[in-house]
């Protein structure tokens, strides 16, 4: 039946035709659906680790046990199961394992824009990357019976605009293959020195074997073209790019498996045609290889290394520029994201920029703080380092900054990876201040659930975690609970414990405001008569207000009535409820 | 045929991507092979959104580049502003009046352009412009704004009512059926 599935949908469903039995992942965009869209199929056990190591680990441990696995993520999250990946590259599976990875460029949720090619070159391990939500499917299948053929662990690649791109698949049936049995294999699974030196060689033998697949695989295919001027190498959304506007005209060499390269079959094609293009997004990867092999070719100095291609750009290059439509004069002031209305991060960032303290920030919504008018971050960097960065912060400075600076992250975010930072805090004892915005979710990548929810990915009940507990369990002996809607509670909590001579946390508790079961007062209202204009309301950044005509005026389409606003009104002229 | 391309832009949050799935979806009912690309993340938050819907006999690219949208449908007023370059030759504007303040605007580090309407249409862009936020009002709900646009849309293509209500009815919940066939006609009929 023919569907039309986002790629990340239908990664999801090759997962459940390849008979995969057990998936473990940490959201993250643009690779979350694949792991909520397997979850909704009753055959697969599926799971949200607290971070992507856990994910992959635990997804080798059901490889090990002899069932398909699979664990999934961003490119900046493979940065945290990058050490699994390199070792168990080395023991090899015993049921098919698949990673997906999916990197962002262009950075539409991101804060990097790494290039996740490198790591299957780095662990010498096999990357398959499709081009659309049919190949999504078609490849994730292959995928499992690679890593079964070569044993190896078998990298899936995917990329913004093909996870979030929907395009058409036809299903198939669900295969069950009978789980492998486990047998003990310490010079396989046990990478110790002695072991792991027998192993390395097992792995270059096996990626020589791989080269050798590549070369003859149909997933690499050449798809001849009408003039032979220029012969073209890309695979995945540049693919489509190319074909977009270049048509037919010019041969193509589509990979499919973008590790190994299949490198006698570059070669032929080389030869055939006048001039080698490579077109892919970010790094010169296929690029590198082919000058490795010694060859001429064109790429990234006409093609950018940054941000994400598009058709435009490629028929820029290789044949004719569509023309752009009309410019409008004037300036057309940017939309750039906000904290929503309503939003229980906003109380406490007013807080924090009312104090003018310095704010170690961390990965979440709440990184939105940073943003005018609030302004309240000076560092974002990855999951976690708000908590270790603000040890390190305070022990170099000591006094003068214990007073004055804070870290900030979210629940999920904590459970991720600020949980160890915190113990060095306390282990280490900086005087420091660390406040975990508990929003009772996932909130940037889409509502997923998190240890300290209390349900689980299938949404069933499960064990909580339990923050103020995990966080005196770790040396912490102040900690206490505000909620961010009441600024003057915000204020004293945030005021004592800068001053208090130890470690202490603060944990802002109030759910995202867009979660279903949240139940909203409703639009304040704004009372033209009483508003003075003094603008104060406007220091909290909250899209439901502005000022039109001197007078604060509240969007009542957006306002939720969180009351934020009210407290710092000293008129009255807002509050109670829109009329 | 050509591959067409509808890119429909506006305030994140505002319900482009129901717009967009409930398009992709009568497309391939039709017997087109589609693309749809979407938005998910960061951007989401209140910030300027753009998906595209792509159409034909084959579609390679999930997105269209300037000068390549057929028709721009813009939820936001301003945001049908931001995209004027992406519009092929030929092509049609329909955006909702609706004026969302971004928030340099609200900040007043910058100001919300006046008369864009006449701007645009002043640039020689074919421009419909309507009035969604009241009509979807008017049809029992301030959410059916994507409803009323997919209503204006409608007359765009040579679909049938009924085969547009049969997609409304698949893409909303079931209490909101009847509410969302109305918004979808005073959309249409404006």
């Amino acid at each position: 039946m023919k569907k039309l599935m986002l790629g990340n949908e239908a990664a999801a469903r090759g997962l459940y035709e390849a008979g995969c039995a057990f998936v473990s992942s940490y959201p993250g965009t643009p690779s979350t659906e694949i792991t909520e869209a397997a979850a909704k199929y009753p055959e697969i056990y599926a799971e949200w680790a607290p971070n992507e190591k856990v994910a992959m680990e635990a997804a080798f441990g059901a490889s090990l046990a002899g069932r398909r696995s699979f664990c999934g993520m961003k490119h900046v999250g493979l940065n945290v199961a990058a050490d699994p990946l390199f070792t168990i590259a080395y023991t090899g599976v015993n049921g098919g394992m698949v990673i997906a990875v999916a990197d962002d460029a262009g950075m539409h949720s991101s804060q990097n824009e790494q290039d996740s090619r490198h790591y299957a070159r780095a662990a010498k391990l096999p990357m398959l990357e499709p081009s659309d939500s049919a190949e999504a499917l078609a490849f994730t299948k292959l995928a499992y019976d690679l890593s079964e053929q070569f044993d190896t662990p078998v990298m899936l690649k995917m990329c913004t605009r093909i996870a979030h791109s929907q395009s058409v698949v036809e299903t198939g049936q669900r295969v069950e293959p009978d789980a492998k049995p486990y047998e003990k294999n310490p010079g396989k699974y046990i990478m110790m020195p002695g072991n792991a030196k027998r192993r390395h060689p097992v792995v270059e033998e096996r990626l020589r074997k791989l080269t050798e697949w590549a070369e003859t695989a149909s997933i690499n295919r050449i798809e001849p073209g009408s003039s032979h001027k220029m012969g073209i190498i890309t695979s995945s959304t540049s693919y489509q790019y190319v074909k977009e506007a270049c048509g037919d005209t010019y041969p193509v060499l589509k990979l499919g498996m973008v590790w190994p390269l299949p490198e006698k079959k570059i070669l032929d094609f080389a030869k055939s045609v006048s001039m080698l293009v490579v077109v892919e997004e970010l790094d010169a990867f296929i690029e590198d290889h082919c000058r490795n092999l010694g060859l001429a070719c064109v790429g990234k100095a006409h093609f950018p290394r940054v941000d994400e291609l598009s058709q435009n750009e490629v028929a820029a290059e290789l044949s004719q520029a569509f023309p752009a439509g009309v410019k409008l004069g004037g300036d057309i002031p940017p939309r750039p994201p906000v904290m929503c209305a309503g939003c229980p991060h906003r109380g406490l960032f007013y807080t924090l920029a009312k104090n003018k303290l310095t704010v170690l920030g961390d990965i979440g919504c709440y990184t939105l703080g940073a943003v005018a008018p609030l302004g309240a971050m000076d560092t974002t960097i990855c999951m976690g380092a708000s908590v270790s960065g603000l040890h390190g912060f305070n022990k170099a400075m000591g006094g003068e900054s214990e007073g004055r600076t804070v870290a900030v992250i979210g629940d999920s975010t904590f459970m991720h990876s600020g949980v160890t930072g915190l113990i060095n805090t306390a282990y280490n004892e900086s005087h420091s201040t660390v406040i975990i915005l508990d929003n009772s979710i996932t909130g940037m990548t889409g509502h997923q659930q998190n240890p300290t929810t209390g349900f689980n990915l299938k949404g069933d009940p499960c064990a909580k975690i339990d923050l103020e507990s995990l966080c005196r369990a770790v040396g912490i002996r102040r900690v206490r609970v505000v909620d961010p809607y009441d600024l003057a509670a915000c204020d004293a909590a945030v005021k004592e414990e800068l001053a208090a001579d130890e470690p202490s946390v603060i944990i802002s508790r109030r759910p995202c405001a867009l979660l279903k079961y949240v139940k909203h007062p409703g639009p304040v209202h704004a009372d033209p008569d009483k508003c003075v204009g003094c603008k104060s309301c406007m220091k909290v950044g909250c899209p439901a207000i502005s000022i039109r005509d001197g007078k604060a005026v509240i969007d009542s389409t957006l306002c939720t009535g969180c009351g934020v606003c009210t407290q710092l009104c000293k008129p009255n002229a807002l509050g109670g409820k829109e009329e | 045929m050509e591959t067409k391309n509808i890119m429909i832009v506006g305030v994140g949050g505002q319900g482009t991507l129901l717009a967009s799935k409930l398009l992709g979806r009568l497309l391939l009912d039709k017997g087109f092979d589609v693309k749809v690309s979407e938005v998910h993340g960061m951007s989401q938050r209140g910030g300027s959104v753009v998906t595209y819907v792509r159409w034909g006999e084959k579609v390679y690219s999930p997105i269209a580049g300037k000068g390549q949208a057929d028709v721009i449908l813009s939820f936001e007023l301003l945001e049908a502003a931001r995209w004027t370059e992406h519009l092929r030759p030929g092509g049609k504007i329909i955006t909702n009046t609706q004026q969302i303040n971004p928030m340099p605007v609200i900040t007043e580090a910058a100001a919300y352009p006046d008369n864009l309407v006449e701007k645009m249409r002043g640039a020689g862009i074919d421009l419909d412009a309507i009035d969604a936020l009241s009509l979807a009002r008017e049809a029992g709900s301030s959410k059916a704004v994507n409803i009323v646009l997919m209503g204006r849309l409608s007359r765009w293509f040579d679909f049938t009512e009924t085969e547009w209500l049969d997609a409304v009815r698949q893409s909303v919940p079931e209490k909101f059926v009847e509410m969302n066939e109305r918004a979808f006609r005073l959309g249409r009929g404006a």
